[in-house]
């Protein structure tokens, strides 16, 4: 009978339920698990022009199988500087984003978990908003303003801070890229920062100021503690994606501006070679592994 | 207070930053000029040569089809997701399958979207409309698992309960007690989808074949030739659309709070 | 259980103890049941008995298993070893949605998104019932709690007591054979539960079916129950009817569970009827003498509990003609003014706490006895307990 399924439906799905557990595991195993075991198969493959422009690695034998695979786009990427400073790049661009994200949204979010409690969900739906619009159009937006002949010359020349001749030069540098990134990764980093800040029990303060303790000392001593939990998933929302970004530091950033994103892209659409940009992102993916490994963590812990 | 004047300045700062860029983006959509600094006058004719271009319209066109059909996919397998997330403790294969819900939420888009490329290959699909959708259903069903996951956290399981003790069936339990009950958040993860769907570029730049460029793509590959008035229109018309969903959103659920503080009274007016 | 004869039998409670019945059949029979939780054991080889029509309690403080054991009656949970039986058939392995048992939940359950009388309609709209027996069972049940005019409300507009009738009426709509009542009335306040424990009574008197509770609040148990079973950690310390384990609770931990107890640990200085009656214990409490005239197992020299419930205790500044034995002398060390009774906390010279109930007969504010007042206290015989576990 099915019994037992019925009654530990709790814990573990019965043979009636598992198509509940099962459409979704198969979609993920087939379309997002599935793919990361061929993009390491290809970028041990060899570049050939044909379409697909590799040569497969599935045909053959098993033994013809192993002796085809090589480790040479992986030993071009040690060889070639530029792939090692794209990826030493991404992760300083990735960091001090990190860093200023921090800076810019511990201060906001504070402020928002401070607010009194009618205003709150007001401002939560503020920073939510920018969110829903397009994160292209937000990143094309600073075009226009950053841009030698665009909104901020326009804006230092009319107030004086700038001679008529003079441009503002930060489109198409690493500043350009650092201010799209902070800009449209802001509210990931406000909304965890609150989450913490906003359950934090008022009466903390209140106490440690009972104790005589004074309010920038308690700051330190309990509000900044407690909310390091939104510290360290809103960190991670944020550093994870950007180290991979390609909008941003295509659209803003100079030909200089280096990111692994970027390389990744041109390698693919623009030199056409797959098992090289496999190699990429599977190099990528390593690197990333450990922080995505302690978000997953954090996430369940939330769960 | 010192802290409530510097509460207020770090949040005008703030939304001043958020906002800006995208109002002055809004402003510029009506200039008669097609120089960005230059002021030209107040006009609609961007719109008009927007609602011409036929390319645009037809990318436009495409993304809100892809957007319908990978929200409710995605939204259909995220919901089961969740419930398998919440609902079952232990299968064989759980860690993965969390993994799996959590990872594409942080992943760089380059990554999934080069590796489903390579699937689709791999195995002869060709790649055009319908890859694009089953992309943006693998990316957006785990934004649905997460909302949904988190409304059944808080469900209160004695409801079901008390419908399987009524002679209930599970599966018929399942659709008349907790769909409706969780139907709020599942509407948010469709509409979180949709939002995500038609916004991807990386992801369907990678997925995409002929004849199936989809909106950001186009805007993209306008972008870069440099920044054209046109886009300014089109991305206004998609900031209007956000801007009405959010706040017909905020009103309902406004409208919903309403209706609890009157029940509350009446509850109250019923003792008496 | 046809309507005729519960009109028949009224309100009023009648004689009813099949239990001491040895040819009655039990209705419920918990036999040998055992349920783990990895390495927790709820409940713990356990065998239980309820006859038909029983008003039956399981009381215990949370975590002694009396949920669980509810629950698996329900069929929500499956016993890891053991069988239940409902009228002689093995139901394990029944799904909850084909047992013929309903349940009233602690936290009612209400379907947030359905009127009242949808939520009654429920039950009766699974069994395949047509629309006009379903709208005449559901004015039937609406009746029974009074609630005909709330029919449309949504859970939300009601009452917390309103909401407690919507679910016991939804619970009731399908007649079922057992109406298993989890913590039904702990969310009411003080006045609403002890009128709605006589509702229930009346309830399951008229309706004639079997109710198996799950409560900590003795208080409700002993009102409401015909037998109650004491629980702690997974097994049954007692179970017997309310007076009985008031009375003649069988081991310490029942007596100290149910309402207020003195407790003295002593020895066993003598069983012989040195004092005339048959079976009289002695005991040497570190210098308090008490007889007591029961049957019991202890032979002398036994370590044994005495305990005696405060209002068998007399409290009197005159001292006793017979000081030697049931009787102590101390210092009135505390007053607990509770209305209709007082308790006495008396400090003896050893410092042992003695409390005293003395109800308040007369309209007095300045009561005889005071703070720091000499009192002795004295028992009869027959008042106090031998307990032996």
């Amino acid at each position: 009978m099915a019994s037992v399924s019925e009654t530990h439906a709790a814990n573990k799905p019965g043979p009636a339920r598992w198509l509940v557990v099962l459409v979704p595991y198969f979609w993920l195993l087939l379309f997002f698990a599935g793919p990361f075991l061929i993009i390491l198969k290809i970028s041990l493959s060899d570049t050939a022009i044909a379409m697909p422009p590799y040569v497969p690695v599935f045909q053959g034998a098993i033994g013809d199988f192993i002796s085809r695979l090589d480790f040479e786009n992986y030993l071009f990427l040690t060889e070639d500087p530029l792939y090692i400073r794209s990826y030493l790049s991404s992760l300083r661009i990735a960091l001090i984003s990190t860093l200023l994200l921090l800076l810019i949204g511990y201060p906001m979010a504070l402020a928002m978990a401070r607010a009194p409690s009618s205003l709150r969900p007001t401002l939560v739906m503020l920073v939510i908003l920018p969110f829903w619009t397009s994160f292209l159009i937000r990143v094309y937006a600073w075009i226009g303003i950053l841009k030698p002949d665009g909104l901020l010359t326009l804006l230092f020349q009319t107030i004086g801070l700038m001679g008529p001749n003079e441009q503002v030069q930060i489109f198409r540098t690493d500043i350009a890229v650092f201010i799209g990134i902070v800009y449209s990764y802001l509210p990931f980093m406000v909304l965890p920062l609150y989450s913490a800040l906003e359950k934090m029990d008022n009466t903390l303060l209140e106490a440690a100021s009972d104790l005589g303790c004074p309010p920038l000392k308690a700051f330190w001593k309990i509000t900044f503690p407690l909310s390091l939990p939104g510290v360290v998933a809103g960190s991670l929302i944020c550093f994870i994606p950007i180290t991979g970004e390609f909008v941003i530091p295509d659209l803003l950033g100079g030909a200089d501006t280096l990111m692994i994103g970027k390389t990744l892209w041109t390698e693919f659409f623009g030199n056409r070679d797959w098992p090289l940009a496999s190699a990429v992102a599977v190099i990528l993916l390593i690197l990333l592994v450990v922080p995505i490994a302690i978000f997953q963590n954090q996430q369940k812990k939330v769960a | 207070m010192k802290s409530s004047r510097f509460d207020a300045t770090v949040l005008t700062l703030g939304f001043a930053f958020l906002y800006i860029p995208i109002i002055i983006l809004v402003i510029y959509s009506f200039n008669a000029s097609r120089l960005v600094t230059v002021w030209g006058g107040f006009s609609f004719q961007w719109y008009r040569t927007m609602w011409s271009n036929q390319g645009l319209m037809d990318a436009a066109w495409i993304t809100a089809r892809v957007g319908v059909l990978s929200a409710t996919i995605g939204t259909v397998l995220g919901t089961l997701a969740a419930l398998s997330l919440v609902r079952f403790s232990r299968f064989p294969g759980r860690m993965l399958f969390s993994g799996m819900i959590y990872a594409p939420l942080v992943m760089p888009e380059v990554i999934t979207g080069l590796s489903l490329l390579l699937l689709f290959v791999a195995v002869g699909i060709d790649r055009g409309f319908w890859t694009v959708v089953i992309a943006h259903t693998t990316f957006t069903m785990c934004y649905v698992a997460i909302v949904v996951q988190s409304r059944l956290m808080t469900f209160d399981r004695s409801l079901e309960e008390a419908a399987l003790d009524l002679g209930c069936p599970p599966v018929k339990t399942f659709f008349r007690i907790t769909l409706p009950l969780i139907m709020p958040a599942v509407i948010a993860g469709w509409m979180l989808a949709f939002t995500l769907s038609l916004d991807d570029l990386v992801i369907a730049s990678f997925t995409t074949g002929p004849g199936a460029t989809t909106l950001p793509i186009k805007i993209y590959s306008q972008v870069r030739l440099g920044v054209t008035p046109e886009i300014n229109a089109i991305c206004t018309i998609l900031i209007g659309l956000v801007t009405l969903g959010v706040i017909a959103a905020s009103i309902s659920t406004k409208r919903a709070e309403l209706r609890r503080i009157r029940d509350e009274h009446v509850a109250l007016r019923g003792v008496t | 259980m046809g309507q005729g004869m519960a009109k028949s039998l009224g309100p009023v409670k009648r004689k009813f103890s099949p239990w001491t019945d040895p040819s009655a059949v039990p209705f419920i029979r918990f036999e040998n049941i055992t349920k783990r939780y990895g390495d927790f054991t709820a409940v713990d080889n356990l065998t239980l008995d309820i006859y038909e029509r029983e008003f039956f309690s399981l009381l215990g403080p949370s975590g002694c298993g009396k949920t669980t054991l509810m629950r698996m009656l329900a069929g929500f949970e499956e016993p890891t070893e053991g069988r239940i039986l409902l009228q002689g058939k093995d139901i394990s392995g029944v799904p909850p949605y084909r047992r013929p048992t309903n349940m009233m939940f602690q936290s009612y359950a209400l379907f947030p998104h359905m009127t009242v009388e949808k939520n009654i309609a429920f039950g009766l709209e699974q069994d395949g019932l047509s629309k006009v027996e379903i709208a005449a069972r559901v004015e039937e049940m609406l009746k029974l709690v009074k609630l005909e005019p709330f029919a449309r409300r949504k859970p939300a507009q009601l009452s917390g007591g309103q909401r407690q009738r919507v679910a016991l009426a939804r619970s009731l709509a399908k007649r079922p054979k057992v109406l298993l009542l989890d913590e039904p009335l702990g969310a009411l306040d003080r006045k609403l539960r002890e009128e709605t424990q006589f509702e229930l009574m009346d309830i399951q008197t008229n309706l004639g079916l079997t109710f198996l509770i799950v409560t900590h609040d003795q208080e409700e148990a002993m009102t409401v129950s015909d037998r109650i079973a004491v629980m702690d950690k997974g097994v049954i310390m007692q179970v017997a009817t309310p007076a009985e384990i008031y009375e003649a609770p069988n081991s310490r931990y029942v007596a100290d569970f149910i309402g207020d107890i003195n407790i003295f640990e002593g020895t066993v200085s003598s069983t012989e009827s040195a004092l005339g009656a048959p079976g009289a214990v002695r005991i040497d409490c570190d210098g308090i003498t008490v007889a007591v005239e029961q049957e019991c197992q202890a032979v002398k020299g036994d370590r044994v509990t005495f305990a005696i419930r405060p209002e068998k205790v007399r409290i009197s500044p005159d001292q006793p003609s017979d000081t030697s034995v049931n009787a102590v002398y101390g210092e009135v060390w505390d007053i607990g003014y509770l209305g209709d009774f007082s308790i006495f906390l008396v400090k003896l010279a050893d410092d042992r706490i003695v409390r005293a109930a003395q109800a308040n007969v007369s309209r007095l504010v300045d009561r005889p006895i005071t703070f720091g007042d000499m009192v002795w206290l004295t028992w009869p015989l027959d008042a106090g307990l031998v307990l032996t576990r």
